[in-house]
């Protein structure tokens, strides 16, 4: 390294821009959790300060639980996400693995036609779903969620998916049809185990957009007992407008459990995205 | 080999994905742009021809409604270009400075935003914009601006653009993630050769990794235009379907929102929401073909 990049000034300007930029970030994040602890008359007294003994309260938190549902969205949450990308990996990577590994005709072709909705977004088409829902009884069930989320996922998973398992090596997927295996045993067994670092990604990318996700949930299950928790805080919260001790607990209710997936998750999402899987 | 074969594994492999992809996305997508040249009389289905794009474009009541939608579109998505992208550029360039310390935990910090819904971060700019609570009047009072300060939300003209920025605030994280992995993958040697001519430091990043990023801000504007164009959730959070006040708000998402799902008293019209959906279909065809056909394919690519 040269003198030139580690001028000591120069560095403590790199770390005040980022450093202003991180609390940028994380103010209104930090304002939210550290308010929805204190009494109302704090809350608007002093807003930056933190809960003491004084002004701690959970009064807000009480009113979440006694009013809102909020184990039940959660629980709605948690099984549309992790059923729809059980059903994006296995669907995708299954797909993926037909279009790398097996020469057919019209194979570049339904390579394309998957790809087509990584650009187009399936929101342009929920009129026709909706009314799809509905004729077919979908309309207020996790259901029609879990099927929306799959289609919307397929596409990105197939592409990501192809790209990782056109490296894995010919000759152990041979070797394996020497020994007799099936090539459903070849998928599974020798496949699928070596592109797990690709699924991880996939997962992650997915796992955000579909948790997060308030279109759908309000055109196609906004009945009490489907909400999800998006949309559960969301209707929480409009009306509860003016109690803002419930609007900030309900607030950072529905932060934490993503905060807590980000954790355990960011540096494979960090990975996925600088691997440059999405290019 | 296996010529004469029909190989089912291929079909058994392919079809759940082509099923669930086609019956979902592919299929609704095409019967939606269907929808648009009906009406609905006496309860039954009419095909009317392009009479509702006639309507949706040229009718006094529905124009107005359609071209503010579509402008106020217009706005967010250059904003985003104009604040959101060249903020996520300058962070990342400060991240993948070679020996930084504390990278990693500025990374993940700022990318934090990114992974709220757009229910947490509306309702959190809301409450902290509010004029009630006071949090921004005494933030800027704090600096000596308190005479700037205005209701930013509830206010005509300010509205859109404040709620574009909270977007900005949001997803900078995805800019600055994208081109981070890009200036990582700047090989060593360049800009060796680079400081040997004696460009270093700015000029470095303006004549040696700037030219060779541009592919993936090219990725990052047609990801930026996709997400704006078929943007909802933010505006419907904090200014509801009404898109206020008066409309100011109001983008193309909102205004498909309205129409087909219908709004207080407003019925909804599945046909008008349709031809709404088609043209915003439209729209990101052309961005999206001018991004493939334009600019992927003219853009200088670097053997690295």
């Amino acid at each position: 390294m040269n003198k030139a990049r580690q001028n000591p000034l120069n560095t403590a300007a790199m770390h005040g821009a980022l450093i202003l930029y991180t609390l940028i970030a994380l103010f209104p994040v930090f304002v939210i959790i550290i308010n929805s602890f204190k009494t109302r008359r704090s809350i608007f007294r002093e807003p930056l300060a933190l809960p003491d003994a004084e002004s701690f309260s959970l009064i807000g938190y009480q009113t979440v639980m006694k009013q809102g549902d909020f184990f039940l969205y959660f629980q709605n949450s948690l099984i549309v996400t992790v059923v729809s990308l059980a059903f994006v990996l296995l669907f995708g990577a299954m797909a993926a693995f037909a279009l790398s590994e097996y020469k057919f005709k019209g194979n570049t072709l339904m390579g394309l036609y998957l790809a087509l909705g990584i650009m187009i977004p399936i929101r342009i088409g929920t009129v026709a779903i909706l009314e799809m829902m509905v004729a077919t009884g979908l309309v207020n069930t996790l259901w029609a969620l879990i099927l929306v989320y799959t289609a919307q996922g397929l596409p990105l998973a197939v592409f990501i998916l192809s790209e990782f398992m056109r490296q894995v090596s010919d000759d152990l997927k041979n070797a394996g049809r020497v020994d007799g295996l099936s090539e459903y045993t070849i998928f599974f067994r020798l496949v699928l185990p070596l592109v797990r670092p690709a699924m991880a990604t996939v997962a992650v990318f997915n796992m955000i957009p579909i948790w997060n996700d308030l279109w759908f949930p309000l055109i196609l299950a906004p009945a009490e007992e489907t909400k999800t928790l998006t949309l559960g805080s969301q209707v929480f919260i409009g009306q509860f407008v003016t109690d803002w001790n419930a609007v900030l607990s309900a607030l950072s209710m529905a932060i934490l459990p993503v905060l807590v997936l980000y954790v355990i998750f960011s540096r494979q999402l960090i990975r996925g995205i600088t691997s440059g899987a999405v290019k | 080999m296996q010529t004469r074969r029909i190989r089912w594994h291929i079909a058994v492999f392919l079809a759940p994905a082509v099923l669930v992809y086609t019956a979902v996305m592919i299929f609704p997508l095409f019967n939606t742009l269907r929808l648009a040249l009906f009406t609905e009389v006496d309860q039954t289905r009419v095909y009317v021809g392009l009479q509702n794009f006639r309507t949706l474009f040229f009718d006094p009541i529905w124009s107005e409604q359609f071209w503010n939608a579509l402008g106020n579109n217009f706005w967010f998505f250059l904003i985003h270009m104009l604040v959101q992208n060249p903020i996520g550029v300058a962070l990342a360039a400060l991240l993948s400075h070679p020996r930084l310390r504390f990278a990693a935990l500025y990374r993940s910090a700022i990318f934090i935003p990114t992974i709220l819904s757009f229910v947490i971060v509306g309702f959190a700019w809301k409450l902290i914009l509010s004029p009630l609570w006071g949090i921004a009047p005494s933030m800027l009072d704090a600096i000596g601006l308190k005479s700037l300060f205005a209701p930013w939300l509830g206010k005509e003209e300010y509205a859109l653009t404040t709620l574009a920025l909270v977007s900005v605030w949001q997803f900078v994280g995805i800019p600055m993630m994208l081109i981070y992995a890009a200036l990582l993958s700047i090989p060593e040697e360049i800009l060796e050769a680079g400081e040997i001519d004696g460009i270093t430091g700015a000029s470095a990043f303006w004549k040696i990794k700037l030219p060779l990023i541009l592919p993936s801000i090219g990725i990052i504007s047609i990801l930026t235009f996709v997400g704006n164009f078929n943007a909802f959730d933010l505006i419907y959070v904090s200014q509801g379907a009404l898109a206020g006040p008066d409309f100011s708000t109001d983008i193309l998402g909102t205004f498909m929102y309205r129409t087909f799902f219908g709004f207080q008293l407003q019925l909804g019209d599945p046909h008008m929401g349709s031809a709404i959906a088609g043209a915003m279909f439209a729209i990101i065809l052309v961005g999206v073909c001018i991004y493939l056909f334009g600019i992927q394919t003219r853009m200088r690519r670097y053997q690295l």
